[in-house]
């Protein structure tokens, strides 16, 4: 009985595998977050009118993210004139630092779209084990290339990639 | 030899169905949006004995947590599970965790306006005062609701939530049963017209939450059903915004109050001013017996219905982070916050030539005026209380300053002083008599210097004085990373002060990793100082260990 069980699972998960096309291009998904007057933002209506688009989680409590976001931030008026891509900046700071993050941004002279992800809705949506991390949406809205952590200097290779994604088209 | 047959007659036929209804095209359509995407974390130990430090080793020699997420989206439909898996669960978890299970499991889907999701579920209703489940791996801490949720936009501005469930318990379910429901009006969207278009914004919310527990108790006779209900608003003109939560709860006798029956109640209010290159945050909050669990023996960060957030800087410097870290006292405790960012500008004085960042941080904590009632209490209320009235012991008291600089393209650092007050007899539990308040200065300085666009040395100096607990330390860190794949660094915090000149322990740690994309491979060897390790406002103690680790993860 077991074996038929297993027969009966393993064709049909064959079956579905043989019309999943090869694309490996994955899509936002959808999830609620907040922009930064308290209003509701599903995540599918992230956009850039077709252009690239950086998806970055951060926390205010993350010197990492800090980093990678003040860096960027000194080269970000370049790369919006060069390739207008823009940078969205999720935040995954809950009630103790949410309501110190847009003074933050501010603050630090940010020129990022940010937003709140308070209960890591669209961080678990992603997948993301942890911050910093990084994507990269092309102008369909598919991610086209993503990176963990940061290190001194990965700003340049992510705008490699934005920069390959223009050529490319 | 029937049911094969019975099978294959079944599977054929729902093919010949399928193919009948819908052209081979029409579900390749269907499957053709499905997205099937995860993620993957492993940490392991290899456990040494080192009786200097006080480092045990463990009877399986190398323990292990690891976990997987898998999710699949189609369309308005989505399923997920996670696989954990603790073999064993390594030191400084709790040691529930034991041996492999599914952890959590979901399905869920949106059909216009309504979103259903059944099975595991975080939700969190306004700040978390009254309700939050939510999950912090790296901690073990996970108190994700099973049941049934619904998500709800009536109509434009104006959304519903409402849960039922048994909150996560290890690899089972507390016995409580939480349900609740939850408002959001943002006036300008609901009212539209010449509303939406108004510079000043206005959001409102309500939420009611009641846990059910049986009375089983011969002691006292318990409420079994405990309500909670809270109301907030956010308010925003401009660079203006003002938002406030009010919370109370029923009387709700538990361990962690001693049985008491009195009501809580817990406030937190914020407003903030910012302009490009200018932030400020102004907070208070003041909390009254409301810790909320779904078991009423529950302890530790088990079974947490709710989420009281600390009103301090949350650090990032290892010595700020991990030695005197606050955490809200549910019983009660008041504390204000305030949070200055400034941006000198590139060119003046202070800035520069590319400008210079200042962030000024100063929190205080209190416990509330109460008073404890002697003699006849026949409705064991314990005390009573003014919530908004500050009491005369502090717990908590920080001033922080931090200076970002660009010194040259090639050179930054950030510099940071603190000065901080522990009363490490409430926070921490323990005696007051022979565990006085604590006072320390600490100073750490950051420096960066990159030896080429992908090549980049940094080094961490910290030092933390105190004539208190184990008087002073210092840290040492130095990293170098080879963008964007390769890391090492070295580590060693010494507790160099310490009047016992036999504790005078070097807790040195190296580690090197590699980087590609999502993968992340790190391999480190040393020693770990029994501590607080704290990750997004969740904090646990762990042991000091010596040894191997390795961390692996991974995301696609």
């Amino acid at each position: 009985m077991k074996k038929i069980q297993l027969l009966l699972i393993l064709s049909i998960t064959l079956i579905s595998f043989a019309f999943i096309p090869q694309s490996d291009n994955r899509t936002i998904p959808s999830a609620n977050i907040k922009n930064l007057d308290g209003g509701d933002v599903n995540t599918t209506e992230l956009q850039n009118n077709g252009k690239p688009m950086i998806i970055s989680f951060w926390a205010t409590w993350c010197s990492p993210c800090k980093r990678e976001l003040n860096n960027i931030a000194e080269l970000y008026d370049d790369w919006v004139e060069e390739t207008g891509v823009k940078l969205i900046a999720i935040s995954i700071d809950d009630a103790r630092n949410a309501g110190k993050v847009a003074p933050y941004v501010n603050g630090k002279g940010w020129e990022f779209e940010v937003y709140l992800d308070a209960n890591q809705d669209f961080k678990r949506a992603l997948n993301v084990n942890n911050v910093p991390h990084t994507f990269l949406v092309n102008g369909k809205g598919e991610i086209v290339w993503q990176h963990n952590s940061y290190s001194e200097g990965d700003e340049y290779e992510l705008y490699k990639q934005v920069k390959k994604l223009l050529e490319a088209k | 030899m029937n049911i094969t047959k019975n099978i294959v007659i079944i599977l054929l036929s729902l093919i010949t169905i399928l193919s009948n209804k819908l052209s081979a095209q029409g579900i390749e359509q269907i499957l053709s949006k499905g997205e099937v995407h995860g993620n993957f974390q492993l940490d392991m130990q290899y456990y040494k004995e080192d009786s200097l430090i006080g480092a045990q080793a463990v009877p399986e020699d190398v323990l292990m947590n690891g976990f997987a997420n898998f999710i699949y989206t189609n369309g308005n439909f989505e399923a997920g599970v996670r696989y954990e898996s603790y073999l064993n669960t390594m030191l400084g978890f709790p040691v529930k965790y034991k041996g492999n299970g599914i952890g959590y499991r979901y399905a869920s889907f949106t059909n216009k306006e309504m979103k259903i999701t059944v099975g595991n579920y975080y939700e969190q209703f306004g700040n978390g005062l009254i309700f939050r489940s939510y999950e912090e791996r790296g901690l073990g801490y996970d108190n994700a609701m099973d049941g049934i949720r619904i998500n709800y936009k009536i109509t434009e501005g104006l959304h519903v939530k409402g849960i039922i469930g048994k909150q996560r318990y290890y690899f089972e379910t507390g016995e409580g049963i939480v349900r609740g429901i939850d408002g959001e009006l943002m006036i300008n969207d609901f009212f539209g017209g010449s509303l939406a278009e108004s510079k000043t914004k206005l959001t409102l919310g309500g939420s009611f939450i009641s846990k059910y527990e049986a009375d089983q108790s011969s002691q006292y006779i318990l409420p079994e059903n405990v309500g909670a209900y809270a109301g907030r608003f956010i308010l925003q003109r401009g660079k203006i915004r003002f938002d406030g939560e009010y919370a109370k709860k029923i009387n709700d006798p538990s361990a962690d109050n001693y049985f008491i029956y009195k009501e809580g109640e817990a406030f937190y209010l914020q407003s903030s001013y910012s302009t490009k290159g200018f932030g400020l945050t102004l907070s208070a909050k003041g909390v009254d017996n409301m810790s909320f669990r779904s078991e009423r023996n529950a302890s530790l960060t088990d079974l947490q219905i709710n989420y009281l957030p600390a009103l301090t800087k949350q650090h990032a410097y290892n010595l700020l982070a991990t030695l005197y870290p606050y955490a809200t006292q549910p019983n009660g405790e008041i504390a204000f916050q305030g949070e200055l960012v400034y941006k000198f500008k590139k060119e003046t004085l202070l800035g520069g030539k590319y400008g210079t960042s200042l962030l000024i941080n100063y929190s205080t904590v209190y416990n509330i005026d109460s008073t404890k009632i002697v003699g006849n209490d026949s409705l064991r209320q314990g005390y009573t209380t003014k919530i908004f009235s500050i009491g005369n012991e502090k717990y908590f008291d920080e001033i922080n300053i931090e200076i970002t600089k660009k010194f040259s393209p090639k050179l930054k650092g950030i510099f940071t002083y603190s000065n901080l007050m522990f009363n490490q007899a409430v926070v921490q539990g323990k005696t007051p008599q022979d565990h006085p308040n604590i006072y320390a200065n600490i100073g750490v300085i950051d420096l960066t210097y990159k030896l080429s666009k992908k090549h980049a040395i940094r080094t961490e100096l910290q030092g933390l004085f105190t004539k208190q607990d184990k008087q002073d330390w210092a840290t040492f860190l130095i990293e170098y990373t080879y963008s964007p794949h390769w890391f090492v660094a070295v580590m060693d915090q010494y507790n160099y002060g310490n009047k016992k000149s036999e504790e005078r322990i070097h807790y040195y740690f190296g580690a090197v990793g590699y980087v590609n994309g999502t993968n992340r491979i790190q391999l480190g060897y040393g020693r770990q100082r029994a501590g607080i390790f704290c990750v997004g406002g969740v904090c646990r103690n762990v042991p000091a260990s010596n040894g191997v680790t390795l961390s692996i993860t991974s995301s696609f």
